[in-house]
């Protein structure tokens, strides 16, 4: 049946009001990071925009230094999740037993625990491995933050690939590791790299571990952020320039990465 | 050399008894095809044979040696699935040399030798295609390349042709002949398709729930049906089965008394059996022929015209559904009255266990 050309309009305008109110915050942090301190905390659409803000974060704060923790941090944990995720959902796809999807659910109901339960015991642990402040560290938590989520993902995929190619592999005098590194991961590559780019975005955002287990060395973005808010009150305007400059890689990424994400996402891995 | 030797081969799923000791010799470059009803546990002894499922008890031998352990890379079968299971990321070419790769034979032999697959099952112009941009019988002969690059010791395939419309199954059924004879491999063939296990088996094992119910070259289940259940189940349309009395019983004859009061001496051996003892008869649609004099009184309830030949569906007396097959220039047609003769020597006769009564006279065309 095709929609009627005024239930097109409809459907076009409830999908740009849905797209700019979810875009407009972001819209906003943007405009006002090029506003003067007056202009920020007054609102108003029209101002002479200045380089002002990003000029003082620049020169309060080492951006570079951060950027980096963030990328090696993201990069590296969603790397140890996938490395470990992989051979865990492979064996849960493929090697059922009556406890696999017990444990899958145990899995992913880790996630409904508050981090913030489990934040002294944590912290306990980093000070002792003197892990503190360090990007091993990071990796080590974002890794474990994501495997339930990753793993979930990963499984839902190859639960998509039939057995039975898997089988003639083994036919063909594949073994585990040939199976899955010539099998079932070029099948599964588009659900593995939207699995991997969730993965990134989840680590590049996230601030409640970042916060309280770093202090310099290795703190990634997130931390960046946060140090403008709090000592200096409500500087608009800086604020909004540092979190502009901090989620704007993942925003570039994302946008160059949508394709890929969606078609994971939503499409699932094998035809 | 290939031979596998199976020896009270068990699988239970659970508390779940699926295959329930089947005992089977399999001599090299033999063609063998199993068959059975739907869910019988044709598909799961073949994945048992090849490693794909695990032996619960009992012991596999290939070439002597005891495989229960070995796992499916290291057992030397190819199997052909159903589903083909090519691997879609991959091109034709890639599909046929994965075996060879993994077990890292050079480029260049590689290449010769999926070339030679090509040639011989014309996919040549299909090479560098990949699975989905197939016809089904491409994708059917490419997994039978992706068997035959490796040369291996014994072949397995699991309903290869029931995905195949009826011409290129017949097509398809002579090149798998030609190449049983062309690669001499053993072969073992998964099917319910009658003229498959018929054509092409050197030796059709009858499976029923898990068990076997016979084991013998085609002609012979055809003409020697162990039981009532492979008498039924080989050839097609089924065999006649209808319920009688024995009146005399000898070695090499049986007397019996059909519904009609009508006695047919069967050449077939009492053993056991005695006067008055309930059997049942089975004809096979040929074995029943139109005669003005016959003994069967029918009314024929439905005529399927093939052609070359007619398939009379009758009702006898009794309530009897009989199938007579005549020729297919017989003018005869429904709702008519005709009377059948029956052909003593074309009977089956059973006892009341479902086992045949021992025809004295092995067919001659059955080995
Ligand atoms: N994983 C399993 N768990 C439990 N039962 C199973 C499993 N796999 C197969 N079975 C059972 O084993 C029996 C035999 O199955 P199998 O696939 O071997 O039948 P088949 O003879 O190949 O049938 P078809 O002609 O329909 O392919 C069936 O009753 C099936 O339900
Ligand atoms: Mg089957």
């Amino acid at each position: 049946m095709r929609a009627s050309p005024l239930q097109r309009l409809f459907a076009a305008a409830l999908g740009w009001t849905v797209a700019l109110v979810l875009f407009f915050p972001i819209f906003w942090m943007v405009l006002t990071s090029f506003k003067s301190e007056g202009d920020a905390i007054a609102p108003r659409l029209l101002f002479s925009p200045t380089f002002e803000s990003y000029r003082d974060v620049f020169a309060r704060a080492d951006y570079v230094a951060f950027a980096l923790n963030s990328v090696v941090i993201s990069v590296g944990g969603t790397v140890l999740a996938l490395l470990f995720a992989i051979p865990a959902a492979y064996s849960m796809a493929f090697h059922p037993t009556d406890r696999t999807r017990g444990t899958l659910l145990w899995m992913l109901s880790t996630k409904m625990l508050p981090p913030v339960g489990v934040l002294v015991p944590i912290y306990l642990l980093f000070r002792s491995a003197g892990l503190l402040d360090t990007r091993t560290g990071l990796v080590a938590i974002y890794a474990l933050m994501n495997l339930p989520i990753v793993v979930w993902m990963l499984f839902t995929f190859y639960k998509e690939v039939p057995n039975e190619i898997l089988e003639a592999g083994r036919m063909d005098g594949a073994r585990t590791l040939t199976e899955v590194w010539f099998l079932l991961l070029p099948l599964t590559l588009p659900g593995v790299a939207s699995t991997g780019l969730l993965s990134l975005i989840l680590c590049w955002n996230e601030a409640f571990w970042s916060l309280n287990l770093t202090s310099a060395g290795a703190a990634p973005l997130t931390a960046f952020i946060a140090s403008f808010s709090s000592p200096e009150g409500l500087f608009f305007a800086k604020l909004s320039a540092a979190s502009t400059m901090a989620v704007a890689p993942i925003l570039v990424f994302g946008w160059f990465s949508q394709r890929q994400l969606v078609q994971g996402l939503t499409f699932g891995a094998v035809k | 050399m290939a031979t596998l030797t199976l020896r009270d081969l068990r699988k239970s799923y659970g508390s779940f008894e699926v295959i329930k000791g089947v005992d089977l010799a399999i001599a090299d470059r033999e063609f063998v095809v199993f068959v059975g009803p739907s869910g019988c546990g044709k598909s799961t002894l073949l994945r048992m044979i090849a490693g794909l499922e695990e032996i619960t008890a009992g012991e596999l031998d290939i070439d002597g040696k005891v495989v229960n352990r070995v796992g499916p890379a290291d057992r030397g079968l190819a199997m052909v699935f159903q589903s083909y299971a090519l691997y879609p990321h991959m091109t034709v070419r890639q599909n046929m040399g994965f075996a060879l790769r993994l077990a890292r034979v050079p480029k260049a032999e590689r290449d010769r030798k999926v070339n030679e697959a090509a040639r011989v099952l014309q996919l040549e112009p299909y090479l560098d295609r990949r699975p989905k941009d197939l016809s089904g019988g491409q994708r059917q002969r490419v997994a039978i390349g992706r068997a035959i690059v490796r040369q291996p010791k014994v072949f397995l395939f699991d309903e290869p042709l029931s995905n195949l419309d009826a011409a290129l199954r017949g097509q398809m059924r002579m090149e798998l002949l030609r190449l049983h004879e062309a690669l001499k491999a053993t072969m073992i063939y998964v099917t319910h398709d009658q003229i498959e296990a018929m054509t092409m088996a050197d030796k059709i094992v009858v499976l029923q729930a898990g068990r076997v119910e016979q084991v013998g070259s085609p002609l012979d289940l055809y003409h020697h049906p162990a039981n009532l259940f492979v008498a039924g189940f080989i050839g097609s349309p089924r065999m006649n089965m209808m319920p009688v009395t024995a009146a005399v019983v000898g070695d090499a004859a049986v007397t019996v008394g059909l519904v009609s009061g009508q006695q047919i001496a069967v050449p077939a051996s009492g053993g056991a059996t005695r006067p008055g003892d309930a059997l049942t008869l089975g004809i096979r649609p040929e074995g029943l022929h139109i005669d003005p004099a016959g003994p069967i009184l029918v009314t024929v309830s439905l005529v399927e015209r093939l052609g070359g030949l007619t398939l009379l569906h009758v009702k006898a007396a009794g309530d009897q559904d009989l199938t007579v097959q005549i020729e297919g220039g017989d003018p005869t047609r429904a709702h008519e009255q005709i009377r059948l003769a029956i052909d003593p020597a074309a009977c089956h006769l059973f006892d009341k266990a479902g086992q045949a009564l021992p025809r004295p006279a092995r067919h001659t065309l059955a080995a």
